[in-house]
């Protein structure tokens, strides 16, 4: 049996820009696109910004939860802890070792569901057993999985006949099977009806309490990270890629809360409640008619 | 362990409603295949029968068209002496000698170009070249390399075989949707396993209408080659019953062509279906 124990994350100083796409307009455009002009006169390329200046450390065994805007990097930090990306500046580990490529002892429940169509349902959660699985226990541990997911009787379905909530759930199953040191998941639950939505919330935390692994998951829903995590750490949009001069940057990182209690948590906790209104206010978001002009995150 | 089963419920009913459902397509169907085997066979039917009306009232001369019935006793007198025999069983194995070959090349070096950026950048604009060369002018220098022998009709056919073969492989490859080759490699397939894991299996359907392709292009090639050079061989009695004014033996190795490799393409229809019925 794979040993994979809860994994400590230390997150310092990370930073991701990509480059602007070369312009299809004209001289001026391109000008415009290049931010700082080099001492040697020429320009250096216009770059966008994702992340900057990430500093987060993530105990082991810790949910953590992130929560931000539509398109401020939460996914690219994921990629960034799974090896799919590397940095632009700045370190990220996992236990005592640097990422530098895709890791064995981190598996990701993407975005997308990303099944392979030729495979069944339970050949797909196969694919996320570690190596050296022994042939006899595969076919259990499948259809364990497959159980919690609540997806038994669609184990030889193919992708393309099941819903977009039972590939997503396909896709969690297959995160989970790996039992990684750290589970990386981005909005695992976020094509799934309510009801099915807390259920997998619930299977998430039982798996977790069964067999601790550090968890980073990305949401929209400022409840479930309320409910779920132990902490939540709010990103920003630092650059909206038109201009971005690299030293007006603010750190993506806007909060850090640490949510009060144990879990499992109260749904109907009061405590919560405040805090899902502070973090919304937070994103921007007036939850009350007769807004208390709450002043929203610094924006640049 | 706790279950999700009234979901499960509704997820095994909705399968069992699928599978009821399935069911009364599927013979509907089998109809229809029947059907179109049919409707693939009247065509044929309609052209014998106008062949044998324009024939019969003389409306087409016999020495630029005969009847039916002649071309039909031009097969029993070279099925009599075996020569018929013969010429297609030396063609159909030139056709797939030339085709195994020529494809496998395509298959792995279309892999290597389709994967590999330095593969790309080294040998996509030679090949490019070298597929633009019209097939008959690699026929003299063939000869002149290899002598009139197997091997240069071989290599012809292989040379035909393989580009199809290469092009789509390559361009599929290329084209492996970028999540599900991350998704493989988060869950720890790197090399060979990636390759035999994903992009493979992704480009499978490619690979076969490559094939198909390959094999169409292998019969042209075979005629190609026998035009030319040979003394066996559907398109050596093509060349010989033309030289001859045997227009009969003429139309007969053309009747040969089609079914041959109507036959070859029809078994390679089995291996797609196969192929696209496990995709999916
Ligand atoms: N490979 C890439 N090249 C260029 N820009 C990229 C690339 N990947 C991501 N980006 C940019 O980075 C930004 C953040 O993307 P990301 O997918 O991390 O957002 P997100 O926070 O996950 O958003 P969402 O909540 O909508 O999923 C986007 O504006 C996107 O355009
Ligand atoms: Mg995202």
């Amino acid at each position: 049996m794979s040993a994979a124990t809860a994994l400590p994350v230390t997150i310092t100083g990370v930073r991701r820009a990509f480059p602007v796409p070369a312009s299809r307009g004209g001289r001026a455009d391109r000008a415009s696109r290049s931010v700082r002009r080099g001492t040697t006169g020429g320009t250096v390329p216009a770059e966008r910004i994702v992340l900057d200046q990430v500093d987060l450390t993530v105990e082991p065994g810790e949910i953590v939860a992130v929560i931000g805007p539509s398109g401020c990097g939460k996914s690219t930090l994921l990629r960034l802890l799974g090896g799919l990306d590397t940095p632009s500046a700045g370190t990220l580990r996992i236990g005592d070792q640097i990422v530098t490529g895709t890791d064995t002892r981190t598996a990701i429940g993407f975005q997308e569901p990303r099944l392979l169509p030729w495979r069944t349902v339970a050949q797909n959660v196969a694919l996320g057993l570690p190596r050296g699985t022994p042939r006899s226990e595969r076919a259990t541990r499948v259809a364990e999985l497959l159980e919690l997911v609540g997806l038994t009787a669609s184990a030889d379905l193919r992708p393309r006949q099941i819903s977009g909530g039972m590939a997503q759930r396909v896709s969690l199953a297959r995160a989970l099977a790996r039992r990684p040191g750290v589970l990386l998941l981005d909005e695992p639950f976020g094509a799934l009806d309510a009801l099915t939505r807390l259920r997998m919330q619930e299977e998430l935390l039982r798996v977790h309490a069964a067999r601790p692994t550090t968890v980073l998951l990305v949401t929209h829903d400022v409840e479930e990270a309320l409910y779920l995590a132990d902490r939540v750490v709010a990103l920003r949009t630092v650059s909206d890629g038109e201009h971005s001069p690299v030293s007006d940057v603010a750190p993506s990182v806007v909060r850090v809360l640490d949510v009060p209690g144990a879990r499992p948590r109260d749904r109907a906790d009061a405590r919560l409640a405040e805090l899902r209104v502070e973090l919304l206010e937070g994103l921007g978001v007036v939850t009350h008619h007769v807004s208390g002009a709450s002043e929203p995150y610094p924006a640049i | 362990m706790t279950t999700v089963s009234d979901q499960q419920t509704a997820a095994s009913t909705r399968s069992q409603r699928a599978a009821t459902t399935a069911s009364t397509p599927r013979r509907s169907l089998l109809d229809r295949r029947g059907a179109a085997v049919v409707g693939g066979l009247l065509l044929p039917a309609l052209l014998l029968l106008g062949w044998q009306l324009v024939t019969t009232t003389g409306l087409v001369l016999a020495y630029k068209l005969p009847t039916p019935a002649s071309v039909w006793a031009a097969a029993v007198d070279l099925a009599s002496n075996g020569d018929l025999y013969l010429y297609t069983a030396i063609s159909t194995q030139r056709v797939l000698l030339g085709f195994a070959i020529g494809s496998a090349l395509g298959l792995v070096v279309g892999a290597v170009v389709g994967l590999s950026r330095l593969g790309d950048v080294l040998l996509s604009t030679t090949l490019g070249a070298i597929r633009a060369v019209p097939s008959l002018a690699w026929v003299p220098l063939l000869i002149l390399w290899l002598k009139i022998g197997e091997e240069s009709k071989i290599t012809l056919i292989a040379i035909g075989a393989f580009f199809p073969v290469y092009t789509t492989v390559s361009a599929a490859l290329r084209h492996v949707d970028p999540h599900l080759v991350e998704a493989g490699r988060v869950y720890g397939l790197r090399g060979v396993s990636l390759l035999t894991g994903v992009q493979l299996p992704a480009v499978l359907p490619s690979v076969v209408s490559g094939l198909r392709l390959a094999l169409a292009q292998s019969w042209l090639f075979l005629v190609a080659a026998e035009l030319i050079a040979s003394s066996m061989g559907l398109g050596f009695l093509l060349v010989d019953s033309g030289n001859n004014g045997r227009v009969d033996r003429m139309i007969l190795a053309i009747v040969m062509l089609a079914l041959m490799g109507k036959l070859t393409d029809a078994l390679i229809g089995l291996l797609e279906r196969r192929v696209l019925r496990r995709w999916t």
